[in-house]
């Protein structure tokens, strides 16, 4: 039997520190603008709008910042769009 | 209205693949390519055996070639330590998911088959898409350059290249098109 365990009081989490982390993918001449759009909504699962909205930042502006959070949750999205043939790079968020 | 070519949806939404014997064989042989382009080195004798378990490989490195770079880009941009410590913990799973997926698709073409299965989509657009991306870095396609390429004469030895090229963008284009919702 276990007892019931102490109250522990939880630190505040502050939104800006948890998710200091972003990746960024880059715009190249190669990838097309339907396979990025299909990149953004099957990995991220965001909807054909936002996935489309970030595809064309890629094109027009050069790079978008697609995703954020922790470092380790960043490594992962770096290298799953890595491995669908996305140029992406992470940094800290400043 | 002419038949199907590419990538099509069947009557029962299957993904058929509509593609003559010669074309089979070009993505055979491409297919075949990028498994020896991009699979990892074996590992040396000298290699740690704990690291090499778990994906580490001491000594990667942003690659001189700069198909297999783009293939493998740096994780960090302005940051070339972090840059190599990202590479030596994850190029080596990189390359052999890359490997993986034209070592699919090659077994598919080698099967004959019609139907692409659903869970064999990912693996032929990552072959269609990595084989691009090197083609493109071996002809140093840009943004402006793609009109010239498609005008370039018969006998000039980038002809060759652009035209697979140009076909490979159509192919992954006629799938994902069919991906879209």
């Amino acid at each position: 039997m276990s007892v019931a365990p102490a109250e522990v009081e939880r630190p505040q989490v502050d939104e800006a520190t948890e998710r200091p982390w972003i990746t960024i993918v880059w715009n190249d001449p190669v990838n097309l603008m339907s396979y990025v759009t299909y990149v953004f909504m099957t990995y991220f699962h965001y909807d054909r709008a936002k996935a489309e909205t970030l595809m064309l930042d890629v094109h027009e502006k050069g790079r978008a910042v697609v995703s954020n959070g922790s470092r380790e949750e960043m490594e992962r999205d770096v290298t799953a769009m890595h491995s669908y043939g996305l140029w992406a790079t992470m940094q800290k968020d400043d | 209205m002419g038949r199907p070519y590419g990538f099509s949806r069947g009557r029962k939404g299957e993904l058929r693949i509509n593609l003559e014997p010669s074309e089979r064989e070009l993505l055979l042989s491409l297919a075949q390519q990028m498994i020896e382009f991009v699979q990892p080195d074996p590992v040396s004798a000298d290699a740690d055996p704990l690291a090499t378990m778990v994906g580490i490989d001491a000594t990667a490195q942003t690659p001189d070639d700069p198909a297999l770079a783009r293939l493998l880009p740096d994780a960090f941009r302005d940051d070339a330590e972090a840059a190599g410590e990202f590479r030596r913990f994850t190029e080596r799973d990189l390359r052999a998911a890359k490997a993986q997926h034209s070592t699919l698709v090659a077994a598919d073409i080698e099967a004959g088959l019609d139907v692409l299965p659903d869970d064999h989509v990912a693996s032929w657009l990552g072959f269609l898409n990595d084989t691009r991306l090197a083609l493109g870095s071996r002809l140093e396609i840009t943004e402006d350059s793609q009109d010239r390429l498609a005008t370039l004469p018969d006998d000039d030895p980038r002809s060759g290249a652009f035209h697979i090229y140009d076909w490979l963008t159509y192919l992954q284009d006629s799938l994902v098109q069919l991906l879209l919702p």
